[in-house]
């Protein structure tokens, strides 16, 4: 199968049942996307398929074939992305682990919707657990990054 | 990536190429002592700890961490200390993790004693290099050492406006010997630069960008991955199995039956089952799946958590192991004006980090390599060795970031999954649990039921209080049929600090069926949820507002000594002198709280606020929560206040992000989370029934004072957790009458 990751195209010899989570973290090594439940229930295994945020760990590759599929790893080369810098002023990471899933689904709401208000961020992001509790630390991100509405 | 360092191959370096560095190692012996000493002159008395620091011949300044980083901010808090003694620019250091060696003294990254064991010794690591940098710097401009000026990676000499650069002297200081104490000078506290600030986490690019080795990350030529059918009851054992189903799905490799755990205690020992291994995760997950495994009758089967509930009522009722007795608890109660009496219900809980457990383990020329993501690597090493009958020596334990732990990641059985694994097989097997695995087959926080019962005089001042706690004790884990609990009882039970003549803690005795473990904060959970709840409830019973009836039962500001007051409380194992329980800190922490959150200020109808304080591991905090309660029962917390006395900190704003986070931690356990047994299997097994709070419920606002402080440093990484239940359930009861005695809060509030 092929698989369009971050702008490169990769042939991965696997079952279309495969989930996207595992194709992109053990047959192409690219393991800043992670695995937390395995059900599409914490989050921390999203990516964006077609610009959308998804839960890779119950995306089965037959479904990513052919979409353009974008990790942490392509979010930006350096870091340098609106939320990815706003996670760093605000000081949000404390384990880091979810935080790859977290920046995605950020980053997609924020390209849907530019100005988030507190109850649009708490719905785009109710389906991203943080065990280590930055819930608030990220929603003052999102919210320092919310244009004002015009 | 990850650096990690092997003291083994770099401890008698002094000088030399390592990699075409010329590398200073610096070691610090002997913890108690605190002493600097020479490298080579090793004896029994300066082997128990050392400590690294490495000035590279480009300048650069290695610092080695030792304890684990699970998102505490370990590595940049011990980068800090190290840094700001030694006067290295923040851009030029960088940071190395430890592998596993007792040499370093204790790894064990457990119980909120990071900065605690090692704030001293790492800034006499730090002065070191400064006094060493100026004496090199003064030998080579031949004036005083005194003359020069140590300043963020420079060595000034200002009479004459010379500068070396850390690079120029890195040779220089390789040949020296390192100083005494005596010669040493520590930085006086208005001239730390980045201890008590809040310096960004070292780590913080990796993590935004996904380039943070996790365990799971770890990625080496050939490795197999294991996916572990595990018994659905502790101490049962395979029978039978047919993997020939198994063995039939493309990418499965082997099937491998793990040795077997056959009786108690069970240590931190593997639970036995059937692994399958395969080219990839989902190959080996998909083929464990189609095992057909017959698993035998366990000892364990006859538990069932609802019915262990009444079981601990009457091991309650017939408590009789003291802790703190003082007066006579009986005789004040009888003669109170008014007694009240309660019981609280708290259930089994899970850590499940988000990073389910996971590790990586080859054998190579005899020695064992793990990557793993271990609260204390010297456990894994002491585990694996007596598992696969080799030498700790030879177990290489290399830890790699910790996606959260919680204190489940102190427990090793999952790189002892591994390292049989790899031995059994002679490849490199990544064991990966799935949050199914993580969520059954855990070493579950204890449940518990206590009583607890009060009186007070005719002016609603409390006289006397009883408090009856029962759990199975974690001593169970190690020692088998145990039901005595041992250091549990000193975490929110026999440190009651109330200013009362007539008092009593008490233990009943029930046993283990489930393997039983800490949880970040441990007994506090439970002893404050309930007692901080019963004040409350006390305080309503005395018609008296909820914090003036604190702060009278604190009484006066005092150091209270416990031995002397009937009480076996052994103070985390601090010395009492230099960590006093300071009843002035306590009240402090109170009144700042409930200051920031305007106690007392008007509120609409179905709100309320309600406050909790505890000192635990040192360190004093009180919490203050606000809630709405809707007709319906539903809940929201529009502001959460805390106030922390942690005495001195080193990060203040991952002291910050502690206490926030601590606070969600404890809303999950107070809102949704529990784990319940039947026929001695667990019922839960992912986030859809292992609920944990999620951003909507989480509170708008958590406000965090950090209480300046000059005292001792204390833990921050647990002593958040604690108050925040019984704060909650006290706004509760503040904003709609309804007193909770049993976590989770549930669906009560809508019956």
């Amino acid at each position: 199968m092929k698989l369009n990751v971050n702008g490169a195209e990769h042939e991965v010899d696997a079952d279309p049942t495969m989930p996207l989570l595992w194709a992109i973290r053990d047959l192409l090594s690219m393991t800043g996307t992670k695995y937390g439940c395995g059900a599409g229930l914490c989050g921390a295994c999203t990516v964006h398929l077609d610009g959308r945020a998804v839960r890779s760990c119950v995306t089965p590759l037959a479904a990513a074939e052919g979409g353009k599929i974008t990790t942490i790893e392509g979010l930006s080369k350096d870091g340098s992305h609106p939320v990815q810098q706003a996670w760093a002023k605000h000081q949000v990471p404390q384990c880091g682990y979810c935080q790859p899933g977290q920046i995605m689904q950020a980053a997609a709401l924020l390209a849907e919707n530019p100005s988030p208000d507190s109850d649009a961020i708490d719905e785009a992001m109710k389906g991203n657990i943080c065990r280590c509790g930055t819930y608030p630390r990220i929603k003052a991100a999102l919210l320092d990054l919310a244009e004002p509405a015009s | 990536m990850n650096r990690y360092f092997d003291l083994s191959r770099r401890r008698f370096l002094r000088t030399g190429a390592v990699g075409g560095a010329a590398v200073l190692a610096m070691p610090l012996l002997g913890r108690q002592a605190g002493i600097p000493g020479a490298i080579a002159a090793e004896t029994p008395a300066n082997t128990d700890a050392e400590l690294f620091v490495a000035l590279l011949d480009d300048g650069r300044v290695e610092i080695t961490c030792h304890r684990s980083e699970m998102g505490q901010h370990a590595r940049t808090a011990v980068a800090q200390i190290v840094a700001d003694e030694m006067e290295a620019a923040w851009d030029r250091l960088f940071i190395a993790q430890a592998l596993g060696d007792k040499r370093y003294g204790d790894q064990n990254t457990d119980g909120s004693r990071s900065i605690r064991f090692n704030f001293e010794r790492l800034r006499l690591v730090g002065a070191s290099f400064r006094h060493m940098l100026a004496q090199a710097a003064a030998a080579q401009w031949d004036v005083a050492a005194d003359a020069c000026r140590v300043e963020q990676h420079k060595v000034h000499h200002d009479a004459t406006g010379r500068v070396l650069d850390f690079a120029d002297l890195a040779a220089a200081v390789g040949t020296m010997e390192p100083p005494p104490a005596t010669a040493l000078t520590l930085k006086e506290r208005s001239a730390w630069r980045y201890i008590g600030k809040g310096k960004a986490i070292v780590d913080m690019q990796d993590i935004l960008t996904g380039r943070g080795v996790f365990a799971a990350d770890v990625r080496l030529p050939d490795t197999v991955v294991a996916s572990i059918e595990r018994p659905p009851v502790v101490l049962a054992k395979v029978e039978s199995f047919d993997a020939s189903e198994a063995l039939k799905v493309p990418g499965v490799i082997d099937v491998v039956e793990m040795p077997a755990l056959t009786e108690n205690p069970v240590l931190f020992r593997p639970l036995g089952g059937v692994a399958v291994l395969a080219t990839n995760t989902w190959a080996a997950q998909q083929g464990r799946s189609k095992l057909k495994i017959n698993w035998s009758a366990s000892p364990n089967e006859g538990y069932s958590s609802g019915p262990f509930r009444e079981t601990l009522d009457a091991a309650t009722d017939a408590a009789a192991d003291i802790h703190a007795d003082r007066g006579d608890v009986e005789a004040a109660l009888a003669a109170a004006a008014q007694r009240h009496a309660a019981r609280y219900h708290v259930p089994h809980l899970a850590q499940a980090p988000m990073e389910p457990p996971s590790a990586t383990a080859r054998v190579v020329d005899g020695v064992v390599e793990v990557w793993s993501c271990t609260q204390n690597p010297q456990t894994d090493q002491q585990l694996i060795a007596a598992m696969l009958g080799v030498e700790e020596a030879s177990v290489r334990v290399h830890v790699t970031l910790l996606g959260g732990a919680f204190g489940r990641k102190s427990k090793p059985d999952f790189a002892g999954e591994a390292a049989f694994l790899a031995h059994k097989t002679g490849r490199t097997v990544r064991v990966q649990w799935q949050r199914e695995d993580d969520i059954r087959h855990g070493f579950y926080h204890t449940v518990s039921a206590q009583h607890l019962e009060g009186g007070l005089d005719g002016d609603g001042r409390l006289t006397a209080l009883r408090h009856r706690s029962t759990f199975p004790t974690i001593e169970a884990t190690f020692d088998a049929g145990a039901e005595v609990p041992s250091f549990e009882t000193d975490l929110g039970l026999s440190d009651v600090p109330y200013a009362i003549d007539h008092l009593r803690a008490e233990t009943g005795r029930a046993p283990a069926q489930v393997r039983t473990g800490w949880m970040r904060s441990v007994a506090n959970i439970y002893h404050v949820f309930a007692q901080q709840s019963f004040m409350a409830e006390l305080a309503a019973a005395a018609g008296r507002d909820h914090r003036e009836f604190m702060l009278e039962a604190i009484g006066p500001d005092r150091v209270i000594d416990f031995a002397a007051t009937g009480s076996k409380f052994a103070n985390y194992g601090a010395d009492f002198a230099e960590y006093p329980y300071d009843t002035a800190r306590l009240r402090h922490v109170l009144e700042r709280a409930t200051a920031m959150a305007g106690w007392g200020r008007e509120l609409p109808k179905g709100s309320g606020l309600g406050l909790a304080v505890h000192r635990s591991f040192l360190t004093y905090v009180a919490t203050v929560v606000e809630v709405s309660v809707s007709e319906a029962g539903e809940l929201s917390i529009p502001g959460v206040w805390v106030a922390v006395d942690a005495g001195t900190v080193v990060n203040r704003d991952s002291v910050r992000n502690q206490m926030e986070g601590a606070s969600v931690f404890g809303l999950s356990l107070a809102l949704h989370s529990q784990i319940t047994v039947r026929d001695g299997a667990v019922e839960q097994a992912n986030f859809d029934d292992y609920v944990v709070a999620r951003m909507p419920e989480s509170p708008a606002r958590i406000e965090v004072e950090v209480v300046d402080s000059d005292a001792a440093p204390a833990g921050v990484g647990e002593p958040g957790t604690p108050p925040f239940a019984p704060a909650l359930c006290n706004a509760i009861h503040a904003a709609c009458g309804r007193r909770i005695r049993e976590l989770p809060i549930g669906d009560q509030l809508r019956a």
